[in-house]
């Protein structure tokens, strides 16, 4: 309690020092550091600095825990509709098959990533898979190109692949995700890009901790009924019937359509909750940072203040001393 | 006090977040199939980072084709925002493909469907459960299984009739002042949508 009167006393006294230190005037410990400056026999320990830091250092740890908080709200908000657009893809997989590894002279690598930053290493994942699968399908007379969904992707990419990139689409979650909002999305797409096979790149949400980078593939019809034809996984294509429409590439060319806008739905949201998911836990490992950096910086505070006033009652004790003789 | 409220906070999210992640486990199935030409071919060209997961990775298992005709089918009907029936067994159901009403029994043909704007009625035993579906796609695969894919769907007795009969008077006259190709398109749809609805509601 001493203490805190002295140090309410500094505070007092710090203006009245400022600019110039008076010699014969013992002032508080705990005035501004004034080493350059400062009279000779006049030792000012300064704790302004430690302080200053230990109140940024809390100002960023509640942030931080504030944005972990906002980011948990809107991931529980966009989990159950992802969890409910998950049955949409596994109709289209169930019927033609998952096939990453077909190999056609016009593939499209479509990144799916956030617009916003702080989430974790969530979209580097994502650019480091979209161009690890650029090499992959590189060949003699292939073509990779890239189509960009979210501001981050586009950043990285943007520096070495510009000439791959056929389109950028931002602010993708501006308004709630809705099926509609795809729906056009993918229809832009689909109008703008000659693809032989896109590939859809995102994260999806396996749990809050979790997110499990995934490609889903989608084929042009053309592509499709050559892999039907050359049989595999498509083999057995050729025994559905079909109903409606005059011919089957007509069945088939809105077939592919459906399936794209229904597994871009489904990697859209799962991507915007893995971002939400990484964004708590990057947060909630600053806030601990920061708590341990306070921590740290309370104990040098102490620390420091209390050597400065062993240091002036030493020096005043021993001017006692040398007056007494 | 901000504190102790923070803790209740994160403790109940995590708390339901957990509980949640662990019925995760039924997504991923028994035993995971994956592509392994593909996870071959991407360790030779990438050999320092893990291969993405694939599709197949994440599918719920489907029942192999049996050898005779199995008494019930199987259907799985889903929309954008839910599941509405999956892995239910059902007697008969009728899809409103484009070309007529499509009865689907245990043991149909495998057959690729587009769907037109209709009812879907499913039956199972006495019940029959009606929705007006939107348009989409039905999948019946050789072992009985039912995939039906739409953008929309209404049970019917979520539909009133009054607004019906506004929007196709609407529509129709939308369709007789349209000028350009997009207008007169989109004004046929909202016909075609809402006679559909129309004769669902009275037939």
């Amino acid at each position: 309690m001493a203490m805190a009167a002295l140090r309410r006393e500094g505070r007092r006294f710090a203006p009245l020092i400022s600019p110039r230190p008076i010699t014969a005037f013992r002032s508080s410990p705990l005035a501004p550091t004034r080493e350059a400056e400062g009279p000779i026999g006049v030792r000012y320990i300064s704790t302004q600095v430690v302080r200053n830091r230990m109140k940024s250092v809390k100002n960023i740890q509640k942030i931080t825990k504030a944005m972990k908080m906002v980011a948990a709200s809107k991931l529980r908000a966009i989990q159950t509709k992802a969890e409910n657009s998950r049955g949409l893809w596994q109709p289209f997989t169930a019927l033609l098959g998952d096939t990453p590894s077909v190999d056609v002279k016009k593939n499209v690598i479509v990144t799916v990533s956030s617009d916003k930053g702080l989430c974790g290493g969530i979209n580097s994942t994502s650019v480091k898979i979209s161009k690890a699968l650029h090499k992959l399908n590189s060949g003699p007379e292939n073509e990779t190109k890239y189509v960009i969904l979210g501001e981050k992707a586009k950043a990285q990419l943007v520096r070495d692949s510009k000439k791959d990139i056929e389109l950028i689409i931002t602010e993708l979650q501006k308004n709630p995700l809705s099926y509609t909002q795809v729906s056009v999305l993918a229809d832009d797409i689909l109008k703008n890009v000659e693809f032989d096979a896109l590939r859809i790149v995102f994260n999806k949400f396996h749990s809050v901790v979790s997110f499990l980078p995934t490609v889903s593939t989608v084929l042009s019809p053309e592509i499709v009924e050559r892999e039907a034809e050359a049989g595999g996984k498509l083999g057995d294509l050729d025994s559905y019937e079909i109903e409606g429409g005059e011919t089957k590439g007509e069945i088939l060319q809105n077939l592919t359509e459906f399936q794209f806008s229904c597994v871009m739905f489904n990697s859209v949201l799962e991507n915007a909750c893995s971002e939400q998911g990484a964004r708590m836990s990057a947060m909630d490992s600053s806030s601990r940072n920061a708590g341990d950096m306070l921590d740290r910086l309370t104990l040098t505070y102490n620390r420091t203040r209390q050597a400065s006033i062993t240091t002036e009652l030493i020096e005043i004790i021993s001017g006692a001393s040398a007056l007494e003789g | 006090m901000f504190r102790q409220a923070s803790r209740l906070l994160a403790r109940t999210t995590t708390a339901t977040t957990w509980r949640r992640s662990r019925a995760f486990s039924t997504d991923l199935p028994a035993t995971p199939t994956e592509d392994s030409t593909f996870i071959e071919s991407w360790k030779k060209v990438i050999p320092n980072m893990d291969p993405p997961k694939t599709p197949s990775s994440f599918m719920t298992p489907r029942p192999a084709t049996p050898s005779s005709i199995p008494s019930k089918i199987t259907v799985n009907f889903v929309l954008p925002y839910a599941s509405e029936l999956s892995t239910k067994e059902v007697d008969m159901v009728i899809v409103p493909a484009t070309t007529g009403q499509m009865g689907v029994l245990p043991g149909h043909v495998p057959t690729i469907a587009e769907l037109k704007p209709g009812i879907l009625s499913v039956h199972e035993g006495n019940d029959v459960t009606k929705y007006f579906l939107s348009s989409g796609f039905a999948f019946i695969h050789a072992n009985s299984v039912a995939d039906i894919i739409a953008v929309e769907a209404v049970p019917l007795d979520c539909i009133d009739p009054a607004l019906v009969q506004k929007g196709l008077a609407e529509f129709t006259q939308r369709l007789g002042t349209a000028t350009s190709d997009l207008e007169k398109a989109e004004a046929q749809i909202g016909v075609d949508v809402h006679s559909a609805l129309n004769s669902a509601l009275t037939g």
